[in-house]
C-alpha cells in the first residue's frame, strides 16, 4: 500500500468524524499555546460579562511567582495526595485543552501539579479535603490539579480556597468507569481575591461525577466548568450555590458537552444577590453530539435577587444534532422575593424579618441537601445565615398599608 | 371573648387602568362564638374581603374600618394581625419551596405564643392534628404545600387552624375543590375549632354544600362589593333553590 498526502488526510478526517468533533459555538477549539489565544478585549462573547479590569492583568501577562498559596491536605484513607512535577503525564489526562488565554497562561506556568487518586474499587469512607490558603493579591499564581477516580472506585474530594490571592488554574477530574465521584470547589475567599479557573472533567463508561461548586467570597471569581464522556452510560450532576455581595463578580460558565451515547447531564446551580454592584453570571452551555443518542439533559439555574443594585445574568443554551434522546430541557429565573410566599408565611404571624429568612433558607435547602456532602452543609447553612444578617434581616418591619 | 367589627370598609385594587374599587362599604360584626357564612356570585368582592382583613399588599383600604375587640386591625401588619387573633383559610395556599411543614408550623407557633411550644409535647399535638384530618404524618417532612393536592392543602389549613388556634377564622371557599368525603373531614375540623371556645368564624363560599356541614347563624348575601341581603339559615336554602340573579339584577 501506498501512502500518499491524500490518504493520510483521508484517514484524518474519517477519525474526526469517528469522534464527532464538530465545530460548535459553544465548543471552540482549545490551544496549549498562549500565542494561540488573542488578549480578551472584554467585546467577545466569552469575556462580555466578565470585568477584565479587576483580573489583575491575568488575561494579559501578569507574572506568575510562587509562594503566595499554600495546600494543606486531609486525606482520607487510602486517598493518595501527592505533588508531580509540570511534566506528569497525569496533566491533560482529562483531555483538557485550555479555551482561553488564561488557562493556557496557567498550564504554562504552573511548576507543578497536585494529584489526587482514589485507587482501583477502593471507597473512601470520608472526604478528602485540600484547602488552599491564599496570603496575598501582590503576584498571581498559576496552579494545577488533577483528581483521578479509578475504576469503580468511590470518594469525595473538597478544594476548600480561603484567604487572599489572585490565581489561575486548571482542574482536572478523571472519573474512570464505574467510578462514582464528588468534586466540591467551595470558594471561600477573602474580599479582595481573583479565582479564574478551568475545570474540565471526562466521565467513563457507566462512572458518574457529581461536581459542586459553591462561591461565597472574592472580589472576582469566574469558573469555566467542562465535562465530556470517555464512553456510553456516564452521568454528570454540576451543581452550584451562590451568594453575591455588594461590588462582587460570580461567574459561572458551564458546558456539557454530550459525546457519548445513553449519558445524563443534570445542571442546578442557585444564586442569591445582595448589595450595590453585585453581579452573577451563569452561562449554562449544553451540546448533544450527533453519536449522542438517547441522552438525557437539564439544567437550570435560578436567582434570588435580594435588594436593589444587583444584577444576574442568566443564560441557558443548548445545541441539539440528534433528536434520538430521552429529553433536554433547561429554565433560568431571575426573580424577586415572592410576595405571596411572604404574605403566607406572615398571615401564620411570623414575622417579615423572619418570614424572608425562612425562604431563603428554603431556595437553598433542596440544594445543600442534593449536595449531601455533611462535612460541608454546617458551613451552607451558616453562610447564608450570615449572609443574610448584611441586609435581609435588617429590614425593617416594613407596614403594608 | 373576640369581636370582629367591619365597618363601612372600602378596599380598591390598582390597575393598569387606575384604582378600581372591589369593595364598596361592607358593614358586618361577627361576636364570639358565631358563624358568618357569606355567599355571592364570582367576582363579588368575597375573597378581596378576606385578604383585606388579613392585609394582603394588593389590597388598599380606602374608607373603613376594620377592629378586633375595639383594636384597630388596619393599623397592624399581617404578622400581628394573626397575633392578635386573625386566621385566614385560603383559597390557594401558596407553596414555600425547601421549608418544611414542621419547620413553619413550629415557627408560626413560636411567634403566635411569644415562647417555642415544649418539643415533647408539640410533635404529639402535630401528628394528633394530621391524624384528624386524615393526613398521613409524613408530610411534616415535605416542603410547605409543594405537591400537595388541592384537597392536602386545605386539609393543611385546618391543621394550621386547629394548632394555632386564633380567635377568628375567615375560611375563602375552603370548600371549593374538594370532593365529599375531603369535605366533610375539612368540615369536622371547622365545627372542632368552634367547639373549642367563642371563636368566631368567617365563611366565605359560593355554594352551599359547605353548610350542611358547617352551620351558620347568619348568612350573608354579599354582591358588588356589599352586603345585598342577610338572614338566617334559611336564607342560604333560599340562595340553593333561586340563585343569585335576583340580587345580582338589583346591583346593577
Amino acid at each position: 500500500m501506498t501512502i500518499t498526502k491524500e490518504s493520510v488526510a483521508s484517514m484524518l478526517e474519517s477519525a474526526d468524524e469517528k469522534r464527532d468533533r464538530v465545530d460548535s459555538h459553544l465548543h471552540p477549539q482549545g490551544s496549549f499555546d498562549v500565542a494561540d489565544h488573542e488578549v480578551p478585549t472584554g467585546r467577545e462573547e466569552v469575556w462580555r460579562f466578565t470585568p477584565l479590569k479587576r483580573l489583575h492583568g491575568l488575561h494579559q501577562d501578569a507574572a506568575f511567582s510562587t509562594g503566595n498559596v499554600k495546600v494543606d491536605v486531609d486525606a482520607a484513607d487510602g486517598v493518595i495526595v501527592e505533588q508531580v512535577a509540570a511534566d506528569s503525564a497525569l496533566r491533560g489526562s482529562s483531555g483538557l485543552v485550555p479555551l482561553d488565554r488564561i488557562s493556557a497562561r496557567a498550564w504554562a506556568a504552573a511548576p507543578d501539579a497536585t494529584v489526587v487518586r482514589i485507587p482501583t474499587e477502593h471507597v473512601a469512607a470520608t472526604a478528602t479535603v485540600l484547602t488552599i490558603t491564599g496570603s496575598g493579591t501582590a503576584a498571581a499564581t498559576a496552579a494545577h490539579t488533577v483528581i483521578v477516580a479509578e475504576k469503580f472506585s468511590s470518594a469525595t474530594v473538597v478544594l476548600r480556597f480561603e484567604g487572599s490571592a489572585v490565581l489561575a488554574d486548571n482542574i482536572e477530574i478523571v472519573v474512570q468507569d464505574g467510578a462514582n465521584l464528588t468534586v466540591v470547589s467551595m470558594q471561600d475567599w477573602a474580599d479582595d481575591a481573583v479565582h479564574l479557573s478551568s475545570q474540565h472533567a471526562l466521565i467513563g463508561r457507566d462512572a458518574n461525577l457529581k461536581h459542586v461548586a459553591v462561591t461565597f467570597g472574592g472580589d472576582l471569581v469566574r469558573h469555566d466548568t467542562t465535562a465530556e464522556y470517555a464512553g456510553p452510560g456516564g452521568s454528570v450532576e454540576m451543581l452550584g450555590m451562590y451568594f453575591a455581595d455588594e461590588g462582587q463578580h460570580i461567574e459561572h460558565r458551564l458546558f456539557v458537552d454530550h459525546t457519548a451515547p445513553k449519558t445524563k447531564s443534570n445542571v442546578v446551580y442557585k444564586g442569591a444577590l445582595q448589595g450595590e454592584g453585585a453581579h452573577a453570571v451563569w452561562i449554562g452551555n449544553v451540546l448533544i453530539r450527533k453519536v449522542a443518542e438517547g441522552i438525557e439533559t437539564y439544567e437550570e439555574n435560578r436567582n434570588l435577587v435580594l435588594t436593589d443594585g444587583c444584577r444576574a445574568d442568566s443564560v441557558p443554551n443548548l445545541e441539539i444534532e440528534t433528536g434520538e434522546i430521552e429529553g433536554a430541557g433547561h429554565a433560568s429565573a431571575v426573580g424577586r422575593f415572592d410576595d405571596e410566599q411572604l404574605f403566607y408565611l406572615r398571615s401564620r404571624g411570623i414575622e417579615e424579618s423572619e418570614a424572608r429568612r425562612l425562604v431563603v433558607h428554603g431556595f437553598f435547602n433542596d440544594l445543600i441537601r442534593k449536595i449531601g456532602v455533611p462535612e460541608l452543609e454546617a458551613k451552607m447553612t451558616e453562610t447564608v445565615e450570615l449572609e443574610l444578617a448584611k441586609n435581609v434581616l435588617a429590614v425593617p418591619n416594613v407596614k403594608h398599608d | 371573648m373576640a369581636t370582629l367589627e367591619i365597618k363601612d370598609l372600602q378596599v380598591s385594587v390598582d390597575t393598569e387602568d387606575g384604582p378600581k374599587e372591589i369593595l364598596k362599604g361592607v358593614n358586618l360584626t361577627i361576636k364570639d362564638g358565631e358563624t358568618h357564612a357569606i355567599m355571592g356570585p364570582n367576582g363579588s368582592g368575597k375573597s378581596t374581603l378576606a385578604y383585606s382583613i388579613a392585609g394582603h399588599p394588593r389590597y388598599n383600604v380606602t374608607g373603613g374600618s376594620v377592629t378586633l375587640d375595639g383594636v384597630d386591625v388596619l393599623a397592624m401588619t399581617v404578622d400581628e394581625r394573626a397575633r392578635a387573633g386573625l386566621f385566614l383559610a385560603m383559597q390557594y395556599p401558596v407553596e414555600v419551596p425547601g421549608v418544611s411543614v414542621s419547620n413553619f408550623l413550629r415557627t408560626a407557633k413560636t411567634a403566635i405564643d411569644g415562647e417555642a411550644p415544649k418539643l415533647r409535647t408539640w410533635v404529639k399535638d402535630v401528628n394528633a392534628a394530621m391524624d384528624r384530618v386524615k393526613m398521613d404524618t409524613a408530610f411534616a417532612s415535605r416542603n410547605v404545600n409543594e405537591g400537595f393536592s388541592g384537597g392536602e392543602k386545605k386539609r393543611h389549613e385546618i391543621v394550621q387552624l386547629e394548632l394555632l388556634n386564633p380567635k377568628v377564622a375567615v375560611l375563602d371557599e375552603t370548600d371549593s375543590g374538594l370532593d365529599v368525603d375531603a369535605l366533610k373531614i375539612v368540615s369536622e375540623g371547622v365545627n372542632r375549632f368552634k367547639e373549642s371556645g367563642d371563636k368566631g368564624v368567617l365563611l366565605i363560599t359560593h355554594y352551599t354544600r359547605i353548610l350542611r356541614y358547617i352551620k351558620p347563624d347568619f348568612v350573608h348575601v354579599f354582591v358588588n362589593g356589599k352586603v345585598a341581603d342577610q338572614g338566617g339559615p334559611e336564607l342560604a336554602d333560599e340562595l340553593e333553590a333561586n340563585g343569585y340573579d335576583k340580587y345580582v339584577a338589583l346591583a346593577r
